[in-house]
């Protein structure tokens, strides 16, 4: 199931998370490339994800492609409760990756941060 | 003196061609056209194209030195929309073309019938073996006192207005006087007073009738179009007369029948036309009103006709050109044989015209004539709409339509044709149609589209309802109906108000600015300004519930906050949308746009080499013009953008925000024929004053140097019209896109400075008062031009002064985006690509 990218116009697909396992850790960077209230995209086990760090100091990791049509979804908006995708403004939940406007669901990954690094789970 | 109207480069032309009747040679028929108007070039035009130049050779005489011209367009002519050479409908060209001789500036005076022969002012005749009157009509000039020099003529600055050489001294006048009177309140009066007051002119119009356009229009249209016309500035005196013209070198003003004086330095007669009649008269021939004809078209004499304003048939007299057009086919069939039995049986009138900026349209009766006529009426006098349908044995036999003609297609066909009329006769006027909801959301299929933006049908917000979703806001958010274009918003509400059956649930939220502040603007600014929130943040902490912030209502919050505080406002880049974050408008494939400023839509050969050499440096994929008049580059990489920037040289055109955009310009005076103020100078000195300025929702401009609107201001945000004399109008609220709508004239100014002011004001005023994401054709609608005029007019220095405090304060906190962020990111990775295993542009190079 795991899509490959390379040539490929398509968006690419998530990785899937294994289901209530923890997938494999993946160092994407440090906690200061992403600035507080935004979303910055980065390659983990190479699956693209976008991490999001709140302004409640709270870190989110989504797929990085809007399930709705490739929007880039590290450039939505966010609050404590979802995401917005900043192509046709469809808002997922952080809890479960469901959409509120009835687009298909979002892959969610756990994220942590580990003396000054981010850490996704792919 | 001035310049023949279509005439030859060499002059006026007195062309003898071809065949001339002295040589002998030609065995045509001799046929004469007297006078060279609207009507017997007409003639001339249909004989010709029935083949008539084989059998007849023509001769026209025309007392007026230029070539054929639409009389009809004079009034924009003189309103300087049209320029005199497009008026032109055959030059003296075209006669040499098709082998007639024209004779212009010659005036025949008398025909011999018995010899037939036709006397002309200059001492010449000419022969003929048919002949055509056409002489016209001249303007009426009611009897007053002084209105003569001694030499008989009209006294200096008096005007008829029925010539080219009238409309010449008049435009020759009013750039040199103020004050004008018009006496006539019928269409012409009507059309050179807004013409006059376009140049600048104070005017006032003088009707003995006891209504405007009493001809056309019943008292109560006539009423309402006399508001309109008061409210554009111009004065209406109604039943009374000018019974003196002031004296005595050249007009000074008039005296009225009730003894009152006005100062005036021009007089304009437009009371009316009277048939010329005196070569027919000399000629023998039957008058009455006009030169009698029957329904041949043929005078009391067998071989000659008469057409057009100086003919009368069936005791009527035509001043409109459809039933001229109409008797010159008829006349045309009958000479050249083409119809021997043709006749002419009348005509029924219909006419469709903007008088002094008012649409009217007008066919048949205005009034039932029958205790059994069905009269339906709609007026709404505030509005300047007047309607009105007379029905008689189920046919239209009138209608009026005032300020609204857009049934007037349908009213036509139905009156010209007799078409079946709709039962419910209001349909007539009103298209009931207008909009689904008016067919009543109950009646509306399931499948159909309620919201075409995001394809939402009426049964998908059916069902929302139903599964438990009873306010109209969150259907909106659960099926996104409605929030596209936004246009169908009152459908929407309609159908989820329906689906619930009145158990709607209130929507406090419907009054709020943003959905995550439960406050109305008014008050959010207020407490923004109290309380000394800076930051998106700080205010999410203060006013929101439980102090929780909101995705969607970040937005219009940071729009707000740098309305409220200019430069002092405190920046926080997650709280902007992505566009504002990284200056550029976000494509489909995540890739932006990039539209450098360019005002007024005016560059150079160094920048359109700049902008190419970028284009190709970065393979940008599509180079495009845009509508606004600038040029975009779409496709670019977010992490190229800085170094897009820099390259350019130039500065972000806001082509992404909700900000002022650009200003569309027309080539005004620089280069323009017809420019009648600096529309590019003024498009440019604006965009440069309201560049970057955030607002409610994108505003757009133009500027154009003439009513010819090739910019198209009368459909933007805020619109500048050139109306000569260093006069501008200024135009608010239109739209051209998901709504179209023409802009609400706000007031007429008279220097750039004033247009600046008055925009500035206006959008001061928008931008304090506008709901987020309002346009200002919903705003100025919801607010009222009234209250928007009273405020930017009439209201309080103080009031005037804060609303230039206030957008000064955002002028001065303007820096260019590109420069800004390009040289030192505002955050970190501010220009990383959000797609880093998506190969970006997924569009290829054009």
């Amino acid at each position: 199931m795991i899509a490959t990218h390379s040539g490929t116009s398509e968006a690419p697909t998530t990785a899937p998370a294994s289901a209530g396992g923890a997938g494999v850790p993946h160092v994407v960077g440090r906690m200061d490339d992403v600035p507080p209230g935004e979303g910055r995209a980065f390659v983990a086990g190479g699956v693209q994800v976008a991490v999001f760090r709140l302004r409640d100091g709270s870190l989110h990791a989504t797929q990085a492609a809007c399930p709705h049509s490739g929007g880039p979804l590290a450039d939505g908006q966010t609050d404590a409760s979802v995401l917005v995708c900043p192509l046709h403004l469809y808002a997922f939940r952080w809890s479960d990756g469901a959409c509120t406007g009835g687009a298909a669901p979002l892959r969610i990954y756990p994220v942590r941060e580990e003396s000054g690094q981010l850490v996704v789970l792919v | 003196m001035t310049a023949v109207l279509g005439g030859r480069p060499e002059g006026v032309s007195t062309l003898h061609f071809a065949m001339d009747d002295a040589d002998g040679i030609d065995a045509r028929q001799r046929l004469v056209v007297v006078g060279n108007g609207m009507a017997g070039a007409r003639v001339v035009e249909e004989v010709l194209e029935r083949g008539g130049g084989e059998q007849f050779a023509i001769t026209v005489f025309g007392e007026e030195p230029h070539g054929n011209y639409n009389r009809i367009m004079l009034s924009h002519v003189l309103a300087g929309e049209e320029h005199e050479d497009d008026i032109v409908l055959n030059s003296h060209d075209w006669y040499a073309g098709q082998g007639v001789t024209l004779r212009a500036g010659v005036r025949i005076d008398r025909i011999d019938t018995h010899a037939k022969i036709a006397y002309a002012a200059d001492g010449t005749t000419t022969a003929y073996d048919q002949l055509v009157l056409a002489t016209g009509s001249r303007s009426f000039i009611p009897p007053m006192t002084g209105l003569y020099t001694e030499g008989e003529q009209l006294l200096p600055g008096v005007f008829g207005f029925r010539t080219i050489d009238d409309t010449r001294a008049m435009l020759a006048a009013a750039a040199e006087h103020e004050r004008a009177i018009v006496v006539g309140g019928g269409l012409l009066g009507l059309e050179a007073a807004r013409a006059l007051q376009g140049h600048g002119l104070q005017v006032e119009v003088v009707h003995a009738g006891t209504h405007l356009m009493n001809q056309q229009l019943s008292a109560e249209a006539g009423a309402i179009l006399a508001n309109s016309v008061e409210a554009l500035g111009i004065v209406v005196h109604l039943a009374t007369r000018t019974t003196e013209a002031i004296g005595p070198d050249r007009v000074r003003g008039v005296v009225l029948a009730d003894g009152r004086a006005v100062d005036a330095d021009m007089l304009v007669i437009a009371a009316g036309i009277r048939p010329v009649t005196e070569v027919a008269l000399f000629s023998g021939l039957e008058v009455e009103r006009g030169i009698v004809v029957d329904d041949q078209l043929r005078t009391d004499d067998p071989d000659v006709y008469a057409v057009g304003e100086c003919a009368q048939h069936r005791g009527e007299l035509y001043g409109l050109v459809a039933p001229v057009w109409e008797q010159a086919r008829v006349l045309a069939d009958l000479l050249t044989g083409a119809d021997p039995d043709a006749e002419y049986h009348g005509s029924r009138t219909a006419t469709k015209l903007k008088v002094a900026g008012v649409d009217v349209a007008t066919m048949g009766v205005n009034r039932p004539e029958r205790d059994t006529d069905e009269f339906l009426v709609i007026s709404e006098p505030r509005r300047g709409v007047h309607l009105s349908v007379v029905v008689r044995d189920d046919k239209l036999i009138g209608a009026t339509l005032l300020g609204d003609t857009r049934k007037v297609a349908f009213l036509t066909q139905a009156f010209d044709r007799g078409t079946p009329l709709p039962a419910e006769r209001i349909r007539l006027l009103v298209d009931l149609s207008d909009g689904a909801a008016e067919v009543g959301v109950a009646e509306l299929p399931g499948d159909s589209q309620v919201c075409n933006c995001n394809g939402v049908t009426k049964q998908t917000l059916v069902e929302t309802v139903r599964a438990g979703t009873t306010s109209v806001g969150g259907c909106m958010d659960a099926t996104r109906a409605g929030k596209g274009c936004g246009s169908c918003k009152l459908l929407v509400k309609q159908v989820v108000e329906w689906a619930a059956d009145g158990d709607v649930q209130e929507d406090p939220a419907e009054s709020w600015y943003v959905p995550g502040i439960p406050l109305a603007k008014p008050e959010l600014i207020a407490a923004i300004r109290d309380r000394q929130l800076r930051s998106v943040s700080a205010v999410f902490a203060a006013l929101a519930p439980g102090g929780e912030e909101d995705a969607k209502s970040k937005m219009g919050l940071t729009s707000l906050l740098r309305l409220v505080w200019g430069a002092e406002y405190e920046q926080e880049n997650d709280a902007k949308f992505i566009n504002d974050r990284v200056h550029g408008n976000i494509q489909r494939d995540g890739t932006f746009s990039v539209v450098p400023q360019m005002k007024g839509g005016v560059t150079t050969p160094a920048q359109l080499r700049t902008i190419a050499d970028v284009a190709e440096r970065y393979e940008v994929p599509m180079v495009k013009v845009t509508g606004g008049q600038r040029i975009d580059l779409l496709g670019v990489r977010k992490e190229d953008l800085p170094a897009v920037w820099a390259d350019l040289g130039m500065l972000s055109g806001y082509a992404y925000g909700k900000s002022f955009r650009t200003v569309k310009t027309c080539v005004g005076t620089d280069f323009c024929r017809f420019g009648l103020g600096d529309s590019t100078q003024l498009g440019i000195d604006l965009e440069t004053r309201f560049q970057g300025i955030e607002s409610p929702a994108k505003i757009k401009m133009a500027v154009v140097g003439c009513p010819r609107n090739c910019a198209e201001a009368y459909v933007k945000d805020v619109g500048v019209v050139a109306v000569g004399n260093g006069r501008w109008e200024v135009y608010v609220g239109g739209a051209a896109g998901a709504t179209i709508r023409k802009g609400d004239l706000l007031a007429t100014v008279d220097s750039p400075a004033a247009v600046m002011e008055l925009s500035g004001r206006f959008i001061q005023y928008y931008r304090e008062n506008a709901n987020w994401l309002e346009r200002t054709y919903d705003f100025v609608l919801r607010v009222g031009l009234e209250q928007i005029r009273a405020v930017l007019l009439e209201g309080s220095a103080e009031v005037l002064a804060e609303l230039d405090a206030g957008l000064q304060r955002s002028i001065d906190a303007y820096t260019d985006p590109w420069g800004q962020d390009g040289g030192r990111p505002a955050t970190p990775g501010q220009f990383r690509t959000a797609l880093p295993l998506v190969d970006l542009p997924k569009v290829p190079v054009r």
